[in-house]
Order: C-alpha cells, then structure tokens, then sequence
C-alpha cells in the first residue's frame, strides 16, 4: 500500500467526510423537495376543510386532520403534567441511590421498545382491558406511555440548566422545597419545557403504528364527536391511501404526504426558533 | 395548610417519578403473561427455529425463524450504511465544519429526524423501489436492499446526534496535546479524539440499530411482507415488527394467532432492552473521560 503524506491523507479524509455528510444531508432535501413538487397542486382549500368522496380517491381529508389534531391535543394534556413531575422528582428530589438508577433504567428501556409494540400493549390494556374500545382516548394513552421517557429527559435538561445557586438563594430566604420549584426552578425552566413539548407534538403527528390498532379507522363518515370515538387520523390516513386503495389518484396522496410533513416539519422549526430565542435572551 | 398541600403535591410528582418503572413492569408483564400462554401451548423452541410462518393457514405453523431472519437482515443492511456515514457526518460537524454551516446542518439533521416513517416509506415505494427493480434487474424492487437503504436514513439522525455530543465531550487538552507534538488535525482526529469518543459512538450505533429493529411502518411498506427464509439481501423479507403490524388487525382476540403475536412482541421486547441498555453501559462510559 502507498503510505500517504500526512498533509495529503489530511485532504483525502477530509473529503471523504465531507462526502459523508453530503450523503447524509441530500436524501433530507430530496424527500422534502419531492413531497412539495407533487404535493403542492393538490392542496387547497377544500382540500383541508372537506370529507374524502368516492372511496377516498377524492375531496379533501378533514375528518384525518381533526382526528390527528385531537389524538395530539390529549395526548399532550394526559403526558405533559405527568412528564414535568416525573422530570422534577429526577432533579430535584431523588438521591442518588438504586431507586433512581432503576428509574432511569426503566426511561432508557421505555425509550427503546419498538412502537409496534406500544400499540400492542395499549391495544391490551386501553382497548380490551379497560373497554376503552378503540378510540382516542386509548390511542392518546399509548402514544402518552410512548413519549414519556423524551418528555422526562428533555424536560429534566430544562430544569437542570437552571443554576443551582438560584435554589440556594431561595431555600437561604427560608422557602420551602416545593415553593422553590414552583416560584423560582419552574418559571426558569419553562422554554426548556415549551420547546420540549412543541418538539413531542410535532413527534406524536408523524406517529402511525401506536394508534394502528388503538385509535385509528379505515374510514369515519362523520368528524370526531367525543374522546370515545374512532377517528381517521392523518399517518395511517395516508398509508391506506398509499398501500391499500388501488387507482389511487397520486396527487392526493402527495397532498396528504405533504400536509402531514408540513405540520411536523413547522413544529419542529418553530422549537428550533424559540430554542435559538431564548438561549439568546436567557441571563446567565 | 400550606404545609399539608405542599406534601401533597409532592407526594403527587414522587408518584410520577415513579410512573416509568410502572409501566415497563405492565409492559413487560403483559406481553410476559400473552407470550408465555403461547409458549406454553406451542413450545418456545419450535417458535424460535420453526422454519414457516403459516399464522392463517389450518394447523397454522407459529416459526419466527424468518422473521428473526428477516429483521437481522434488514438492520444489518441499514447499518452497514448508516454507521460509516453517521460517524464520518458526525465527526465533520464537530471538527471540521465551521460555526455556521454546523448549526445549519445540526439543524436539517434535526428535521431528518422528524419526517414521520410513513412518508419515508411512502417515498421509498415511489422513487427507490421501481430504482432497485431496474438496476438490478429483479422480478420486484421490494427486498431487504431496499428496506435497508430506508432505514439507514433513520438511524443517520440518531447516531449523528449521540456521535457528535460523545465528540464534542473529548476534553480540548487531548487535542492540544496531540497538535503540540506536531500532529496533523487529521491525525489527531484519528488516533486521538476518535479514540477518546469511541464509547459514546458505539453506544450511538447501539442506539441506531434499536431505532431500526423497532421500525414498523417503513418496513411494511418496502420490504416485500414475504416471511420465508431469505437467500439474499434482494429477496423480500418480513421483519417482526412488520408481522405484528400487519396482522393484528385479521387476527382474532384471544386466539392462538393473537397471542403469538404477542410472543413476538415479547421476543421485540427483550432484544430492544438488551440493546438499549448496552448502549446506556456505554454512554456511561463516555462521561468518565
């Protein structure tokens, strides 16, 4: 083998990383840009604000919209409270003994089991053990069981990133533990939380195979009337309409592809924005 | 009162603390409790070597042996890709890439991660699998290869994100200690930082073939759903996760078929923790530089 200069092997890695990244970078760019291209005519108006006709192969996908957005919207009340208490005993009640190390081994496997098998488990629990029946209830608490541990981990880094000498300071005044958390580490610590949040919604959206047999349907006539119905919901809407419907009209499915990638891809800058925001604005 | 309402609440949030170890002991003790009554009628061995999977047919045939084949595979392929470029990405980040361009990379990075898995699969079936097809010239572009490149796509993010931090957590005096003695960058990138990082890259890999044992829709969509043994990376295969997917919807609640589907997911269950908490050994590693 011919053995390199140094400075020579230095230009030759280099450029062979920069590859790297560039195959890494592209496909994120081409998936985007292929959903916009084809998607873009199908989207208007009556697109989003009307019920799917002829089998689905025409008008709009309403009723999937709402679904998605009520299975999201409950899914943040049930796992937001329970997520932010969870993170706030991590920081700043547990010792560091074997009860905390088991706890946080539970987050890491709970971060690791397959999604498919939180639908399974919320299918046996929700669905058919407490004959919540499938619905959106049921589906909001498997995606909440799901989400727990990145809820947990990001919203114990906001909480941690507050300084533990404006704890000292509080606790120096004479206030109690509790009141400290609530008057001094939470309000520092909420854009943490809010960025967190935004993130875990734009996440639970894009999220198809935990509601696969606990919230979703085929196909619902009418839009979601309480949190015990089955709804259409945007994710599995397009996998049906993408795998299960033959002559399906492509722009419709590019259309749905493209709402669908549109909502996570917004929320996902906007917690972006507001991270850069408050990093900038944040005093020490 | 004040008193008796503060240890309320935080006898409410030591609940909530608690709440993770909940759950994955129901999780685990009721896939443990469905699996188990399978293996119980069917025998853990002829599920884990059985060759076929007739879940439908009558005597219906319960061999995961595809399956599991299918799954390795399938992640295999995707890591073979992913890792060389995640690691190679992730070290370009950190090292080379300067102060701009990294953050508007970390920040597309950011959004790689967040493209739900059936538009990847979506798109997977529209432009790579007729490509495959083509290029290789196969009676169908749904294999193992094809599902393999999909994938690879969404480990990238994971295993960019955990490299780059184990990277950047290699304390400056390493480097400026290799510089000093006349190094390249390069080399001490290399033999140095890359060394030092080592930890926290495999406990990112680690992470990154979780991601991708666990992936159901994506996989459904472009592997082909055929549960026989594959001869090679172009056949269609079926993974775990795309069985139970697929057909928890036909089977029916209680019987033999719905209970081995929770077998598989006990088999998904115990594997992902193996992962996962290796990779967690790992990461702790890292911080003890």
């Amino acid at each position: 083998m011919i053995k390199l200069s140094p400075k020579l092997s230095q230009k030759f890695s280099y450029a062979l990383l920069y590859i790297a990244t560039l195959l890494a970078i592209v496909p994120v760019i081409t998936i985007i840009f292929i959903i916009v291209k084809n998607g873009i005519s199908a989207i208007s108006l009556e697109f989003l604000t009307s019920m799917p006709k002829n089998g689905m192969r025409e008008g709009g996908i309403l009723p999937a919209i709402l679904g998605t957005f009520s299975i999201v919207l409950c899914a943040i009340t049930i796992i937001l409270p329970v997520g932010v208490c969870a993170a706030i005993y991590l920081n700043e009640y547990a010792k560091d003994n074997f009860l905390t190390k088991i706890i946080k081994l539970s987050i890491v496997n709970l971060a690791g089991i397959p999604s498919v098998v939180y639908g399974l488990f919320g299918l046996g629990i929700f669905v058919m053990f407490f004959k919540l029946g499938v619905s959106i209830i049921a589906g909001a608490l498997t995606l909440s069981i799901m989400e727990l541990p990145v809820v947990i981990t990001t919203a114990r880094g906001a909480l941690n990133s507050v300084p533990y000498s404006f704890r000292e300071a509080s606790w120096s005044l004479g206030v109690s533990r509790w009141q400290t958390i609530r008057h001094v580490v939470l309000p520092n610590a909420l854009p943490g939380i809010l960025t967190g949040t935004i993130l875990t919604v734009a996440r639970i959206s894009g999220e198809t195979a935990p509601i696969l047999f606990t919230a979703a349907a085929f196909y619902v006539p009418h839009l979601p009337h309480s949190i015990f119905d089955q709804v259409m919901a945007m994710p599995y809407h397009l996998y049906i309409i993408s795998t299960q419907i033959p002559n399906m009209p492509k722009n419709i499915i590019y259309g749905t592809a493209l709402v669908l990638l549109m909502v996570v891809l917004t929320m996902s800058c906007i917690a972006m924005i507001a991270r850069i925001y408050f990093k900038k604005r944040r005093k020490w | 009162m004040r008193k008796i309402i503060d240890s309320a609440i935080e006898t409410i949030i030591f609940i909530c603390g608690m709440l993770s170890i909940v759950f994955v002991v129901l999780i685990f003790g009721f896939l443990f409790k469905e699996g188990f009554s399978f293996f119980r009628n069917f025998g853990i061995l002829k599920f884990v070597t059985g060759h076929f999977w007739y879940a439908a047919s009558d005597p219906a045939s319960f061999g995961i042996l595809p399956l599991i084949l299918g799954s390795t595979l399938v992640t295999i392929g995707a890591c073979t890709i992913a890792v060389p470029i995640g690691v190679m990405s992730a070290l370009f980040i950190s090292e080379i890439a300067p102060k701009g361009i990294r953050d508007v990379l970390k920040s597309l990075i950011e959004l790689m991660a967040a493209i739900p898995s059936v538009v990847i699969g979506l798109i997977g079936v529209i432009t790579l699998v007729p490509f495959v097809k083509n290029i290789f010239n196969l009676p169908t572009g749904l294999t193992a290869f094809s599902g393999s490149i999909m994938l690879a796509f969404m480990a990238i993010p994971t295993i960019i994100t955990i490299s780059e931090d184990a990277i950047r957590s290699v304390p400056w005096k390493y480097r400026e200690g290799a510089l000093a003695l006349g190094a390249t960058k390069w080399q001490t990138v290399r033999r140095v930082v890359l060394k030092a990082a080592m930890p926290g890259i495999i406990a990112a890999t680690m992470l990154g073939i979780g991601r991708v044992i666990g992936e159901t829709m994506a996989v459904m969509m472009i592997t082909g759903n055929a549960a026989h043994i594959p001869h090679s990376i172009f056949d269609p295969v079926r993974t775990m996760t795309a069985t139970i997917a697929a057909e928890m919807g036909e089977a029916v609640r209680g019987g033999m078929h719905y209970r081995s589907l929770f077998a598989i997911a006990f088999v998904l269950f115990a594997i992902t923790f193996i992962v996962n908490f290796m990779a967690d050994l790992f990461l702790g590693k890292n911080k003890n530089i």
